[in-house]
């Protein structure tokens, strides 16, 4: 049951990236993304991710592509730039990052190979003290202790390169004031 | 597989889809006639099915309630002639309706709307699925539903469905960050440390069996409330669609049915908002602040707790109704510029409040 689940929903995903890729029309792209999100949210379910699968949801799904979607209609960018297919650059990039990929899968799994299996350890001490450390698992908990005790710093360094990034929008965007 | 695994759970789900689907139709007839009381009128009171109209008495006194209005209403919709504009982007204009009603269908799925004291005598909530994330799901599967309106305006080709897409989209954004941000210190008081509940509701609603968080947390309930109004487009935040400037807004170019669908899906969130507001704010099925749940353990206790969330969210719905006939539309800047300098900066100094003094009571304690 979950081995046909996953079939589908990995097909699912790679059928709407690849159109997103090729489609001419803006709004059919971004409506793939849309559909490659939500599948991949669901393959995080089959994992037992459900936190993360609701985040990709949430983040990507529910309020990235809206906001691109809203670019995309406000601007109007479907007249025009037929198909990226045309341009040779583009085409010869995508063979060569295809055919790195193709390595990649060959190099990784030909042979008897298979990905390194990581070793569950417990992410963090426990902060109550007792026993021995919060275990890796998919529930809030775990993120949430983890983030905010072993990873601090990271997380920290990621919300300020948020700002950074927030600063310099409003920065280009904003129009300088005439002096009268 | 135990087949019996896999039917109840499906048998369950279309229960609770019909139920959802009567309450939402049973809500327009309420919209109709609380309208027509506020505004000194009679509302609809004259359909009539053959055999229960013609009772006596009773037949008389349901058929002025309207009681069998949705009926008509419903058959209205479907026997119409489906008509399909000549310059609209066909698929995405069949898919709009469908994307709209779908989320705030799927969202029922983490609602808890009762209780039960399963045999080893622990409370267990009456839901379809009891997840540790609910409340993420639901913010996660509603935000999906302004596609709806997005694709809905862009795919009827014309200038004020568009206008109305717009809208909606942007005061939709706008509100779900207040949204998310007054919802935090609801669980930063209900899932105390050693809590096993996590962000789910029956954790929440668990938690309030004292004291409503409506009382304990006043200022989340309200930017809750108003965010709430804002994401099911209702007035006075219905920017999507408000009549007098934009026609019929971003269904202007929809008829019949799938006109239908973006009715119901309206009221599907109206419900939902009001049952999500009585489960974080009102005390779930929890009886009044201060007292005790005066139901037992059995059957009945059970049905009671289900009475009594359903009233509660009867009376939210009603609230719905009420400012919607009662409050002007704002203008849109209006409905901006309360989202992001007025809510939004609430809802941080509310978290930030809320998170020093969890730390000062930890601090005392410890």
């Amino acid at each position: 049951m979950i081995d046909i689940l996953f079939y589908v929903f990995a097909a699912t995903v790679l059928i709407s990236a690849f159109v997103m890729v090729i489609s001419p029309n803006a709004v059919n792209g971004a409506m793939a993304m849309i559909v490659s999100f939500v599948g991949t949210a669901a393959l995080f379910v089959l994992l037992e991710a459900y936190f993360l699968a609701i985040l990709q949801v949430l983040v990507y799904a529910g309020a990235v592509m809206v906001l691109f979607l809203f670019i995309i209609m406000l601007l109007d960018v479907n007249q025009g730039e037929p198909s990226y297919l045309k341009d040779k650059m583009t085409l010869g990039a995508s063979i060569i990052g295809f055919g790195l990929v193709v390595v990649l899968v060959c190099s990784a799994f030909l042979g008897g190979n298979h990905l390194p299996e990581p070793n569950l350890l417990p992410v963090v001490e426990n902060p109550t003290g007792e026993g021995v450390g919060i275990p890796f698992t998919t529930s809030i908990k775990s993120f949430g202790y983890s983030l905010f005790t072993k990873y601090m710093l990271p997380f920290q360094v990621a919300g300020f390169l948020l700002l950074a990034a927030m600063i310099g929008v409003i920065v280009v965007s904003k129009k300088e004031e005439e002096h009268s | 597989m135990d087949t019996l695994a896999i039917l109840l759970p499906i048998a369950f789900a279309l229960a609770m889809i019909s139920v959802f689907m009567g309450l939402c139709s049973y809500s327009v007839l309420a919209e109709r006639k609380v309208s027509s009381w506020i505004q000194g009128r009679v509302g609809p009171n004259r359909t009539r099915l053959p055999l229960i109209g013609h009772i006596p008495i009773l037949g008389n006194l349901l058929t002025g309630l309207g009681i069998f209005q949705p009926a008509a209403d419903g058959l209205k919709f479907l026997f119409k002639e489906e008509i399909t504009p000549g310059h609209v982007n066909k698929f995405y204009y069949y898919l709009a309706p469908i994307v709209a009603l779908a989320p705030a269908l799927t969202t029922m799925v983490v609602l808890p709307f009762g209780r039960y004291v399963d045999p080893n005598g622990v409370v267990q909530p009456l839901v379809l699925a009891n997840i540790e994330i609910g409340m993420l799901f639901i913010l996660g599967i509603s935000s999906l539903g302004v596609y709806g309106i997005v694709l809905a305006g862009w795919s009827s080709n014309s200038k004020y469905p568009f206008l109305g897409a717009i809208r909606s989209s942007a005061q939709m954004i706008s509100y779900e960050l207040a949204m998310g941000l007054a919802i935090l210190p609801v669980f930063m008081w209900s899932a105390a440390p050693g809590s096993e509940h996590g962000m789910s509701l029956f954790g929440v609603i668990e938690a309030q069996e004292t004291v409503w968080l409506a009382l304990w947390q006043p200022l989340s309930a309200l930017i809750f409330l108003v965010a709430v109004f804002a994401e099911t487009n209702r007035l006075p935040f219905d920017m999507a669609e408000s009549e007098t400037d934009l026609v019929g807004g971003f269904h202007t170019e929809y008829g019949c049915f799938k006109f239908g669908l973006f009715f119901v899906a309206e009221y599907a969130h109206v419900i939902m908002g009001s049952a999500l507001f009585v489960c974080l704010f009102l005390g779930g099925w929890n009886f009044l602040p201060g007292l005790a749940n005066p139901w037992g353990d059995g059957l009945f206790g059970t049905v009671l707790s289900v009475v009594w969330f359903m009233s509660k969210v009867f009376f939210m719905i009603f609230f719905f109704i009420w400012v919607r006939w009662t409050l002007p539309r704002f203008r849109y800047d209006q409905v901006m510029s309360l989202g992001w300098k007025i809510l939004l900066p609430l809802a941080i100094a509310n978290l930030v409040f809320n998170t020093l003094l969890i730390a000062l009571i930890d601090t005392i304690n410890a």
